[in-house]
């Protein structure tokens, strides 16, 4: 185990949970649920209500006939063994990124494709779907990410490290749900660089010109 | 938070956070063996026989009588999410192949049938539906048990009966905003447009709604 489980402090929160469960959120924001599941059992157990909630929701639902010849469309089906299955994802032992986004990711932390962002700051933006965006962020120990807002909703899961910012610190497993209510500005703590899984569904807002002109070129 | 989205009436003009942030998780159940139903949690034990059938005997006879009862549920849930007819029968039938297929899977100590067959079509329609990639969490190193504890899966389906109980009783305002939570048909936003009431209440319901089943469980 990378992560000492007991020590995660901050949790996702309902609305996530319950959409991840439900299969309604975007993309990026799915990533980061499962990454950070991955890490927590706390949320794994919650998540299994949610679904479970899910599950009843679908027997209360009123039935809709399925085709006459549909049981044996579907025994066709498997004796044809025309559906693939989907492993579950597995971790590579000692890698700092689980499973879920080892699938996002080729390789490990010193030999991706980071691109500097200024401040010493680095990220690399993963491809997923559009409704939303998401990006490894690498953060040298002791530096300052530019103090920023939300306009949507910003989650941020540290992998390895730390950040303290306004509202705490958060170590690795700790998710941060911020909104257009935080204005902050992240710390890494001295020691490991701090990696984070950061995931928006709307542009960040940069306090002062510098940073915000800068925001135009590397997308975030 | 919630009083803040009260007091915005425009619901278009509300910010996606005010639908992810804020609300702290909660465990939904955590206490078993309160008062259920003998004859509902029995049916529960015997589609776990039934998939353990499939899993084990490849009983077609099994596989038939979870058919009948979970495809018309599985197809009623994607065309509620937005899939043509077509599209969710031939959906529902692969939902019900890939039962099948990982039958080995099913743990009756972690889900009883129907959270499982949900997930399975949750995960069918963002894949088709949504056509994203499904980021999934890792799995527990230690996997689905060979022979898992007999009272364990018992007061797992107990618990699930009881939710699901709860579910049907609550009031039919709460019911319905859940469903559409989980149906996915409506985004919170559009629930709010189309029922003119502010997000941060369509919120609060939802809420209320959960509480509502938590303590059912108690």
């Amino acid at each position: 185990m990378m992560t000492d489980m007991k020590q995660i402090k901050h949790h996702l929160t309902e609305p996530l949970l319950m959409g991840y469960a439900a299969g309604t959120l975007p993309e990026a924001f799915n990533l980061v649920v499962a990454t950070h599941i991955s890490m927590c059992d706390t949320c794994r157990a919650a998540l299994a209500e949610y679904e479970a909630v899910g599950g009843e929701v679908m027997l209360d639902a009123e039935p809709i006939d399925v085709a006459e010849d549909a049981l044996a469309a579907t025994l066709a089906m498997i004796d044809g063994g025309q559906v693939a299955e989907k492993p579950a994802p597995v971790r590579t032992q000692n890698s700092v990124f689980p499973g879920p986004l080892q699938d996002y990711v080729n390789g490990d932390i010193d030999s991706l494709k980071w691109r500097k962002v200024g401040g010493g700051v680095s990220q690399l933006v993963l491809n997923t779907s559009k409704d939303a965006s998401v990006r490894l962020l690498r953060i040298p120990a002791g530096t300052a990410v530019p103090d920023h807002g939300h306009r949507g909703t910003e989650l941020t899961l540290v992998l390895q490290g730390a950040f303290t910012d306004e509202e705490d610190r958060f170590g690795a497993g700790d998710v941060e749900v911020a909104n257009e209510d935080l204005h902050h500005t992240p710390v890494a703590e001295d020691g490991l660089d701090c990696i984070c899984l950061a995931a928006t569904d709307a542009p960040l807002l940069f306090n002062g010109l510098v940073p915000r002109i800068a925001q135009k070129f590397i997308g975030i | 938070m919630l009083t803040e989205a009260d007091t915005l009436t425009k619901a278009d003009a509300l910010p996606p956070n005010v639908i992810y942030g804020d609300v702290k998780a909660q465990r939904v159940s955590k206490v078993r063996n309160t008062k259920v139903n003998p004859e509902a949690s029995a049916k529960r034990m015997a589609w776990v026989v039934q998939v353990h059938a499939v899993r084990d005997t490849k009983d077609r006879k099994a596989f038939a009588e979870l058919f009948g009862y979970f495809a018309p549920r599985v197809k009623s849930f994607l065309m509620k999410s937005g899939a043509s007819p077509d599209l969710a029968e031939e959906c529902t039938q692969e939902v019900m192949a890939t039962l099948w297929n990982k039958s080995h899977m099913f743990d009756p100590t972690k889900a009883s049938v129907s959270t499982w067959i949900f997930t399975i079509a949750r995960n069918r329609k963002i894949d088709i539906l949504r056509k994203q990639r499904r980021p999934e969490p890792e799995d527990l190193p230690w996997g689905p048990e060979a022979e898992p504890d007999q009272a364990d899966a018992i007061g797992l389906q107990q618990e699930t009966e009881q939710l699901g109980q709860a579910l049907a009783t609550l009031p039919e305002e709460q019911r319905k905003l859940i469903e559409r939570a989980y149906f996915g048909e409506l985004s919170h936003s559009q629930i709010a447009a189309e029922t003119g009431l502010p997000l941060g209440t369509i919120k609060s319901r939802i809420r209320l709604a959960l509480d509502r089943l938590r303590h059912a469980m108690k």
